[in-house]
Order: C-alpha cells, then sequence, then structure tokens
C-alpha cells in the first residue's frame, strides 16, 4: 500500500508541476491544485500507514503498535480545508482578473515587471 | 436546469444531508466527522438544491445569510475560549458536563462541543459565500 | 501564563466586530483601540518576559509534546511589540489614507486577520501551528493586496498567490516528512531529537524544503521575484503593512528553525546562507538603485535589507543574532514608515515616480523630516536606530573573518545611500515638475502625519536607548544559541 501510494504521490507532483508550467492560468491552479493533494498524500504517508486500528481507545492498556497515530490525520484535514479555500480564493482571483483584462495567457501578465 | 424529478428528489436528499450533517457534527468528537466535514455537507444540502431550483431562488429561500452565519460561527468559536480564560486555566481546555438520562444513558456537553458547532456554522457559511460568489459572477 | 493567547485572542474578537459593525467610523474607532490593545498587551507579555524567563501555555491542557504549546522568549516578545506599533501606526495612517469609506470594515477585517496570524506565528512552539498562521497570513493578505480590484493589482495578485502558495506547500511537505522522522513536531521536542541525532544526510531533505519554503516568504536571492512584482500594486497602507510585516515572519521563521533544531549540517547550510544573504544584499541593492517609482525602489530594499538578517544568521554567532534580531527591530519601523512618506508623497504630489514630483523640501519641511529619520535610519546614520545592528553585523563578521560577506554588507550600504538620495533629491530637493500640469493636490497638516511621527520616534528611541536594545537582543540571541532554556520550559512545563 505504501509503494502504491508512493508512486502515486510521484504521479501527482509530476502532472502538477506540468501543469503549473503551462501558460493557462486555469491550467495553473489545476496544477496547483495537484500539488496540493500531492502533499497532502505525502504527510499522510510519511506518517507511517496503520490500517484497520483505531485512532482512539478508552482504556490506556493498550500498546503503541495497536492503535493508529491520530495527528497525521489531524494534521492531513487541516491542510485539506486549508488548501481548499485557498483553491476558491485562486479559482475566484482568475475569474476576476478574466472578467477584467480578457485573457487567461500567463503570458500576459507582464504589466507589473515593467520599469 | 428544469428537472422535476431533481428537484423532486432535492426536497427529500436536502432534508437527509442535513440530518446527516448534523449526525456527523454530534459524533465527530471520538469518531469521523466533526464540525468541518458536517459544515461541509449542510452546505452541500443547500448547492444540491441550488442545483435543482436555480441560485436565485435558493437564494430568496435562505433564511439565514451566509455572513450571518460565519459571524455566528466565529462568535460560538471564541465562546469556546471564556470558561478556560475565566477559571485561568490554558486556553480552549474541554470542560464537560455529563446529564443522565435515565434509560437513554448519559449526555456529554463540553465547551468542545460549541467549538465544533462554530466551525460547522461558519464552515456553512464561508462554502455558501464561496459558491453564491463565484456563480453569481458567471 | 493565559495572557500568552490574547494577542491571538484580541484580534479574533475584533474580527468578529468587524463583521458586524456597518459604520465606517465606529469601524475606524474601533481598529485603533484594538491596535492600541494589542500593543498594550505585547509590552505586558515583554516586561512579563523579562521578570519570568520563558512563558509557555498548553492549548487545552495537553502536555507539552503532544498538544499545541505557545511559547514567547525575549525573541518572540520583541517581535510582538514591533509588530504591534506597526499596527497602531498603520491603523491611524488608514484614517486618512484609505479610499473608498466603503472598504474600511472589511479592509480591517483582514488586517486583524494579518495581525492575529503575524503574533500567531510570532509565539507558536509548533511546526504545525506554524503553518496553520503562515496560512492565515497568506489569505489575509492576498486579500488586502486586491482590494479596489484594479488590473494592476488583480495581475500583481495572481503573481504574489502562486509563488506563495508553493511555498507553502513546500513548507507543508517539509513538515511531513520531518514527522515521518522524528514523530514530533512540537519545536522543543524537535531540538531535543535532533540535536542528540547523528544522523544528518536523512534530516537535510526537510531542511531544504523548509529552507525554500522560509526562503519564499522572506524574499531571498533567487526566490524574490514575487515581491517586486506585487508590493507596488495595492493601497499604499497595505504595502506598508506587508513591508513591515510578512517578509520579517519567513526570516523569524528561518531563525528560529536554524537555532533551535536543524543544527545538523550546520557548516553546509551557513554557508550556503552567506552566500544567498551576499547575493540578496547587493542584487536588491542594485536592482533598487536603477528604479524610478518609488514603492519600487522600496520594494527592492526590503529585499536588499532581508539579506543583513540572513547574513547574522549565516554568521551565527551571538553577536551576529543580535544583530540580526536588532535588525529586524530596527527594519520592521523604518521600512514601515519610509513606505507610509510615500503614500504622503503620493497623497500631496498625486504620483509615485519620482520624475513626476518635486519640491516638497519647500511645500512641507515636516514630512522632509519625516522622510530624513527613516532613511537614514535604514542607511545607518549614526544616532539613529540603523547604525547599531550594522555595526554588530558587521564587527560580528570581521570576528567571524567573513571578510566577503562583510564587504557585501559595506557596498550595500552605499546602494542604499545611493538610492535614498536619489529619492531626497528628486522628490524633495528638486523643483516641482508639475506647476504647469493639472494635479490635484491635497493639503496636508499634522494629524496626517501622526503615524510617521510615532514610527520616527521609534527609530530615535532604538538609536538613543541602543545599550538597552542590545542587552535585550543580546539576551534574545543568548535563548537562541543555546536552546537548552528553551527545550526546558516548554517540557517541563506543568
Amino acid at each position: 500500500m505504501e509503494i502504491l501510494l508512493a508512486i502515486l504521490v510521484g504521479v501527482l507532483y509530476t502532472a502538477g508541476t506540468y501543469m503549473v508550467l503551462r501558460r493557462s492560468i486555469l491550467k495553473f491552479i489545476i496544477g496547483l491544485i495537484f500539488l496540493s493533494n500531492a502533499t497532502n498524500l505525502l504527510v499522510f504517508l510519511s506518517a507511517g500507514l496503520t490500517a484497520g486500528k483505531p485512532a482512539f481507545v478508552e482504556d490506556a492498556t493498550t500498546t503503541s503498535g495497536q492503535i493508529a497515530d491520530p495527528l497525521p490525520q489531524a494534521l492531513v484535514l487541516t491542510a485539506v480545508v486549508i488548501g481548499f479555500g485557498l483553491t476558491v480564493f485562486a479559482l475566484a482571483l482568475k475569474l476576476k482578473f478574466f472578467e477584467t483584462t480578457g485573457t487567461d495567457d500567463l503570458d500576459q501578465l507582464k504589466k507589473t515587471d515593467k520599469q | 436546469m428544469n428537472s422535476i424529478i431533481l428537484q423532486l428528489a432535492a426536497r427529500y436528499i436536502k432534508a437527509l444531508l442535513m440530518l446527516f450533517a448534523v449526525i456527523a457534527l454530534l459524533r465527530g468528537h471520538n469518531h469521523p466527522g466533526g464540525g468541518f466535514i458536517g459544515g461541509l455537507l449542510a452546505a452541500l444540502a443547500i448547492i444540491y438544491y441550488s442545483f435543482a431550483f436555480g441560485w436565485q431562488k435558493t437564494i430568496l429561500n435562505l433564511r439565514i445569510l451566509p455572513t450571518t452565519y460565519i459571524s455566528w460561527g466565529l462568535g460560538m468559536v471564541s465562546l469556546s475560549f471564556v470558561p478556560a480564560l475565566l477559571m485561568q486555566q490554558p486556553a480552549l481546555k474541554g470542560h464537560w458536563v455529563s446529564i443522565p438520562l435515565g434509560i437513554a444513558g448519559t449526555l456529554k456537553l463540553g465547551t468542545p462541543l460549541v467549538f465544533d458547532i462554530g466551525v460547522f456554522m461558519a464552515v456553512i457559511g464561508v462554502t455558501l459565500l464561496f459558491f453564491f460568489t463565484l456563480i453569481k459572477n458567471r | 501564563m493565559t495572557a500568552i493567547v490574547l494577542p491571538i485572542l484580541v484580534p479574533f474578537l475584533f474580527i468578529l466586530a468587524f463583521i458586524a459593525i456597518k459604520s465606517h467610523r465606529i469601524a475606524q474607532a474601533l481598529s485603533i483601540i484594538g491596535s492600541s490593545i494589542l500593543l498594550v498587551l505585547s509590552l505586558y507579555l515583554f516586561f512579563q518576559v523579562k521578570d519570568q524567563g520563558i512563558l509557555t501555555l498548553n492549548m487545552g491542557g495537553w502536555k507539552a509534546p503532544m498538544g499545541i504549546t505557545l511559547v514567547i522568549d525575549y525573541f518572540s516578545a520583541l517581535m510582538l511589540v514591533v509588530t504591534a506599533v506597526i499596527g497602531l501606526a498603520i491603523t491611524i495612517y488608514t484614517l486618512y489614507y484609505l479610499p473608498g469609506q466603503h472598504q474600511h470594515t472589511r479592509f480591517y477585517v483582514f488586517f486583524f486577520a494579518l495581525m492575529m496570524g503575524v503574533n500567531g506565528a510570532f509565539t507558536t512552539g509548533d511546526v504545525f501551528n506554524l503553518y496553520v498562521w503562515f496560512e492565515v497570513i497568506l489569505i489575509s493578505s492576498f486579500i488586502l493586496i486586491i482590494i479596489g480590484h484594479s488590473k494592476a493589482q488583480l495581475e500583481g495578485g495572481i503573481k504574489y498567490m502562486a509563488l506563495n502558495l508553493i511555498g507553502s506547500l513546500l513548507f507543508l511537505a517539509g513538515l511531513g516528512l520531518l514527522y515521518g522522522k522524528t514523530g514530533t513536531l512540537n519545536m522543543a521536542h524537535l531540538a531535543e531529537i535532533l540535536r542528540t541525532d547523528p544522523q544528518s544526510t536523512l534530516i537535510n531533505s526537510s531542511t531544504a524544503l523548509f529552507f525554500i519554503a522560509f526562503g519564499i516568504k522572506a524574499a531571498v536571492f533567487p526566490l524574490f521575484f514575487w515581491l517586486p512584482a506585487s508590493y507596488h500594486t495595492p493601497n499604499i497602507t497595505v504595502t506598508a503593512l506587508f513591508a513591515g510585516l510578512l517578509t520579517k515572519v519567513g526570516v523569524y521563521a528561518l531563525i528560529r528553525f536554524f537555532t533551535l533544531f536543524f543544527v545538523q549540517d550546520q557548516s553546509f547550510w551557513l554557508s550556503t546562507m552567506a552566500v544567498i544573504a551576499g547575493l540578496t544584499m547587493v542584487i536588491g541593492g542594485m536592482a533598487a538603485s536603477a528604479h524610478y517609482d518609488i514603492r519600487r525602489i522600496l520594494s527592492y530594499h526590503i529585499i536588499s535589507q532581508i539579506g543583513y538578517m540572513i547574513m547574522g544568521l549565516a554568521i551565527f554567532t551571538p553577536l551576529a543574532i543580535a544583530g540580526a534580531i536588532f535588525f529586524m527591530l530596527h527594519n520592521m519601523i523604518a521600512k514601515t514608515n519610509t513606505f507610509l512618506v510615500a503614500g504622503v508623497i503620493h497623497r500631496s504630489q498625486g504620483s509615485f515616480h519620482l520624475k513626476e514630483v518635486g519640491g516638497l523640501l519647500k511645500q512641507n519641511p515636516l514630512l522632509a523630516i519625516l522622510f530624513i529619520i527613516p532613511a537614514f535610519a535604514l542607511v545607518g546614520v549614526p544616532p539613529l536606530s540603523g547604525f547599531f545592528p550594522k555595526f554588530m553585523l558587521i564587527k560580528a563578521g570581521i570576528e567571524a573573518q567573513d571578510y566577503l560577506i562583510v564587504a557585501a554588507a559595506v557596498i550595500t550600504a552605499m546602494f542604499t545611500l545611493y538610492s535614498k538620495i536619489k529619492i531626497w533629491n528628486q522628490a524633495f530637493l528638486k523643483k516641482d515638475p508639475s506647476s504647469s500640469q493639472l494635479n490635484i493636490r491635497k493639503s496636508l497638516w499634522v494629524p496626517h502625519l501622526i503615524p510617521l511621527i510615532i514610527l520616527a520616534l521609534v527609530s530615535v528611541f532604538l538609536g538613543l536607548f541602543a545599550a538597552t536594545i542590545f542587552d535585550y537582543t543580546m539576551a534574545a540571541a543568548q535563548q537562541l544559541i543555546d536552546p537548552s532554556d528553551y527545550i526546558h520550559h516548554v517540557l517541563n512545563n506543568q
């Protein structure tokens, strides 16, 4: 399972990087979504997977091998929430930008870098 | 889009989703669920309704505006700080009250629940605000 | 210490109030009350730190490596005080310089969200919590940067968003890997584990990710391109706020992480940082001297001054770290002040471009003095605040025999002087070029300049009482160089 997820993380990072380097802003944002999901999976994966074990137990007699670590799940949940908010903001910004300028081309974004 | 089947289904699915959202909220302290997921489900119910009936009608039918949800939600979150601050304990320390309900077991109420309900409402508000802002601009 | 949570909680309550309030008059009054409360609070916390040493608070009563711990040491306390001073100056400034009164309440909502994020980042003792505060800062700054919705703002906003989002993703990836390797995210606990861990190569992957992430936030040399592309687009109030706070949070995180627990492959990281610091300084300084828009000059200045802070971290002696901290204190104040002066110039002359403004010395001598103070402080003229930190940094560099970086620092000071003289000559000494044009000249009177006066007085204060500040920054540096006290306080609390 770890191997599969690791490959998935790699694929998502590759796809995300490819999309981030495209010229369209929308594709750029899709790339960011890929990257953010890849990162969430990476956090989840690097903390170690424990399948089928509860995260909370009533009596504290069980040893550590028999319970799952709840922290990575909490971290990933928070990260997912933050990623959700940022993605929506990015989409709204793109929409507003498209309405104002009528372009979706990142190469047109040169005005603020000029002298 | 005007689909009778969707509109008929939407009324019941909305109610079901709302109920499910509340269940997710309440069981969320020690089980999967919680304020955020419950809030998303509740917002989803309203968004689903708007798919069937159009967003204009949905906005008109909203009893509480998204911004009101947000402010009430944040208000409840800040309320959950109060007991610990008053008792000179670390902030957000949980305080629990157990109410015996006879045959139905005991009802445990505590400050984390207040926090969770705050998150629940804030998430409903934020998600609806996102949704309606983006769809209005279309 | 329950009061530690208040620098986060108070802005939160004010956000709530601003969501509810519709009248902009009340909002303005309330914003000043809010930032005054924050200032009093941060001063109180500073003196508590002075009396009692490091303060800690375990959120929710969960013990240290398990729960989120808030920690305030000297470094955090000093940063909190400066943040509050800047916040107060900015809120007073908004009374006169924020266009569109209907925007006021919205501005204050996100202003206090930003303050909450910055205070949270300065007080937290948990890596993931730091990530959350970074995102709070990021989201509120996104919205502040595009308030007004002009074309340039949206374009700058997209650039700002793109690079900063990638920075946060790298932060999160580094954090996940770090948790996988050590099993903890509490900074003190990490320090305890990593300081005794001989496996340096494994941890370097996380270190690199964190370094790039904070490098993007702090705008160091190869990663700074979002800053000059976006900082000159928003309302000048917003730019001044960002200039004072945002990049410095990145520097704070760098100093905190690389003194506390990334001490494994230290010689490599410190020499990398020295190179980056030198390049950041020189390139920022050179770019600043090539521009004619005041905001662009000052934006590149932010970058070149970041180089000095990284330089202090790279030399890594107590004197150098103290110099870096002192430099941060001085720079946050003076940098915000120069941007506010730029805002006043824009208000009275209708332009930020140096070729279109002029004659301000005759029009408004007080403004000239108020420009001279932060400008000379940034250059490093003796009685003002910039001289002592620069002196400390250069002395530490010579003691450590890093002559190259000292040379870079001295050269950059020349560039700084050059571009300040350019602004002075063009905006203040030169005759007003636009006498024939139709420019709306708004009159200025003293109340408009109050925030500038406050910040200038703080600059002078930091210069005149440099010995006291030096003691505090040395104490902060000692706590950073030898974190056993920090670790002990966090892990053995209650």
